[in-house]
């Protein structure tokens, strides 16, 4: 309840973690909480819509290069049908003049047309290159296309040394079997699939089963290094017509992959992009959020700490004033104690002084006699002189008294023996006791062990609780008894009783005694002070006070110390607290 | 003029006589209220009365009380310290002649007593006249 300032220090630094871990929790943990939730679930909203994106994205693509393939394929088909003469020159007519046709109508898709007969030479051939007769037998679109009704090649370089793709498609003429082949412009093919880009890395490329690239991939997007081995495997599509995967290379670059089949050729587009870029906005949004919810923990954290440390400042200021106030309220009750008994000391060296003065006075009217010194004013002048030295003895012995308790009380401690403070208190009280026909008797253990304890404040206690008892009992007199003892079955506590014999306390005050304020004196009498300040003092030296009434029977006020009764702030080393009033 | 003294302070009343007697005048000392009570109904010629007002037992009020009671004609000059001067104004009140601060000049002292003296002599005398009168009248 009552530690010294010093000893609170701990205390203050305890309370001023419990703040700061309290403000912390209830503030950051919902904070993260919050924020890793939406995160999460952000995250994965975001996650799954750029995933379906790009999935819709080269589905759609892929329907339209396959469309293409397909118009193409028909084109072709179409000419097969048209294609009813094989002399070569008949023959080249028609593909000149197809081709033209085409090219009026599709641009620069076609790059020429050929008409290879079964063993694999080319009978027939329109477009820019110079390729009537060439053999392809041993090439493998021709191998393909003779097997099959129609066929698309991979791209590759050929004969040209520039990449194209082939279709070729079967036809009976005049029972013989020819292809019909068609070179497709690359570079036209390409761009359908350049256009496929998405962010900074997307980019979209064609491989064929075997992985091999059939498309250029985006410049920009850096080069598709190897495509990875997963994009051949035939098994990972499972009966779908497309999927979503991520995969990391070995630089640790983790793409994100679209793929889908085509339906008319035995390639697949693929859609990449790093996964970093796809998923770029969410990278900003989050790390913006990290960044919001570091800079709010900042601020928790700064305002935990200086809320914290301000809030435990003021409690300590206030606590300080709280501090001074009581020393401010023991000053003023041992202030009006002071009162009391002043007005019993006054009297007490009225009293010997005017013995002094008059003795004084006696010796000069005896000088006046004529006779001169005769032996019997002679002795009158000794026993005059003895008296004048005696009442002043008396009147220093009293000051004295009243000066050492008048000094400002100090909380310094000393090994007291509380025997002597009570003697001493008994003698200051003893006069005002005498005039309100109250006997003061002690009966004091003896041997008592020096306690520790600030003398000044112990005789506080005892002065205030003799005064009450004397001032208890008014002018019908009593006595007190003031009892040290040893409770040796209580743990080695000293206790002291003041006991009187008067009107006692009525039960309803015996429980308010002890408040500060409260006192049933009349106005003006007494402060209210006394008693709580006494508790005050007792208290902070680990001791307990108790009191016990009967009205009509007394009452006794019991104080129980520990043998050790100190502080505990380091016992400063006592500036000779005289103990020898 | 017969004084009594009454203080519970021997060394300084027994002192006090002894100066006063120096002074020719005649004075006794009783060390309490009580004592005092007594000592004015066996001696009732008694004139003033020097109270100290802090005193055990019966203290100087209660005392001035009884005196004035039993003997209203005895002036009664109360002696007082700083602390207890309220004490001795409520005396007055009460039928106390004056009252005298302790340590109290000897000469102060004598003077109050004569003035006081004087005051119950002429209060006497006209007690007396008024009996003189009284018993004229009935003799014409």
């Amino acid at each position: 309840m009552h530690k010294p300032i010093a000893d609170r220090k701990e205390f203050y630094q305890v309370l001023t973690r419990n703040i700061r871990i309290r403000i912390l929790l209830v503030s950051i943990i919902p904070m993260m909480l919050t924020l890793g939730i939406l995160c999460w679930r952000f995250h994965l909203a975001y996650s799954e819509k750029i995933s379906a994106h790009i999935g819709e994205l080269v589905l759609k693509h892929t329907q339209n290069i396959d469309t293409f393939l397909k118009e193409k394929l028909g084109n072709i088909r179409y000419l097969s049908r048209q294609l009813s003469v094989t002399e070569p020159e008949m023959a080249q007519q028609f593909l000149t003049s197809q081709l033209s046709e085409l090219k009026d109508e599709y641009g620069d898709v076609f790059t020429d047309l050929g008409l290879v007969d079964s063993e694999g030479i080319q009978v027939a051939y329109e477009g820019p290159f110079r390729l009537v007769n060439a053999d392809y037998s041993e090439a493998t679109w021709f191998l393909k296309a003779i097997d099959s009704p129609y066929y698309i090649s991979d791209v590759f370089a050929g004969l040209r040394g520039h990449p194209h793709f082939i279709l070729a498609v079967k036809l009976s003429a005049q029972g013989r079997t020819y292809i019909l082949r068609s070179t497709i412009n690359f570079t036209t093919f390409n761009s359908l699939v350049e256009n496929v880009q998405i962010g900074r890395t997307g980019t979209a490329f064609i491989v064929n089963a075997q992985g091999q690239l059939q498309t250029h991939p985006r410049p920009r997007s850096g080069t598709i290094e190897i495509v990875p081995s997963f994009i051949a495997d035939p098994t990972i599509f499972k009966d779908k017509q497309s999927l979503i995967l991520k995969h990391e290379n070995d630089q640790g670059n983790t793409y994100l992959y679209a793929l889908a089949l085509f339906k008319t050729v035995d390639w697949r587009m693929v859609f990449r992009q790093d996964t970093g870029d796809a998923l770029r906005n969410m990278w900003k949004a989050e790390v913006l959020t990290l960044i919001i919810f570091l800079l709010g923990c900042t601020a928790i954290v700064s305002v935990s700490f200086t809320l914290s440390k301000n809030l435990v400042k003021r409690i300590a200021m206030t606590d300080q004033k709280n501090e001074a106030m009581n020393q401010q309220v023991v000053e003023s009750g041992k202030l009006a104690t002071i009162g009391e008994l002043a007005a019993g000391i006054a009297h007490e060296i009225n009293n010997p002084v005017a013995i002094m003065v008059e003795e004084a006075g006696w010796m000069s009217d005896l000088l006046e006699e004529e006779t001169g010194m005769t032996p019997d004013n002679r002795s009158e002048f000794h026993r005059a002189i003895e008296q004048i030295a005696t009442q002043g003895r008396r009147c220093k012995d009293i000051t004295h008294k009243l000066l050492s308790f008048a000094r400002k009380s100090d909380a310094t401690e000393a090994d007291i023996d509380i025997n002597d403070t009570i003697r001493e208190i008994v003698e200051l009280t003893a006069q005002m006791a005498r005039y309100n026909n109250v006997t003061i008797s002690t009966r004091l253990a003896p041997d008592l062990p020096f306690i520790r304890f600030s003398p000044s404040e112990l005789q506080q206690v005892i002065l205030n609780l003799t005064n009450n008892a004397i001032d208890a009992m008014g002018k019908d007199g009593g006595t007190v008894e003031i009892i040290t003892d040893i409770n040796t079955q209580d743990n080695n506590m000293i206790e002291i009783k003041v006991d009187d014999n008067g009107p006692g306390i009525p039960a309803q005050y015996l429980d308010r005694v002890f408040d500060p304020f409260f006192t049933t004196k009349a106005v003006g009498k007494g402060t209210g002070l006394g008693l709580s300040i006494c508790y005050g003092i007792i208290q902070k030296m680990g001791g307990t006070i108790e009191v016990e009434s009967h009205m009509g029977q007394g009452t006794c006020f019991l104080i129980r110390l520990p043998l050790n009764a100190r502080k505990t702030a380091n016992p400063s080393t006592s500036n000779n607290t005289s103990n020898n009033l | 003029m017969k004084l009594l003294f009454v203080d519970d302070e021997k060394a300084f009343l027994d002192t006090l006589i002894k100066r006063l007697e120096k002074r020719e005048f005649k004075a006794d000392a009783v060390y309490d209220g009580q004592s005092a009570i007594n000592f004015l109904s066996e001696h009732t010629n008694t004139d003033v009365v020097v109270l100290d007002v802090k005193m055990p037992g019966m203290d100087g009020l209660e005392t001035l009380q009884v005196i004035k009671n039993e003997n209203p004609l005895v002036e009664v000059i109360m002696l007082t310290g700083h602390a207890t001067v309220q004490n001795a104004i409520e005396g007055m009140k009460r039928g106390a002649f004056d009252y005298l601060m302790k340590p109290c000049n000897l000469e102060e002292l004598i003077a109050k007593i004569e003035e006081a003296a004087t005051k119950k002599f002429k209060h006497e005398e006209k007690i007396m006249e008024a009996r003189a009168k009284e018993i004229t009248g009935r003799m014409v």
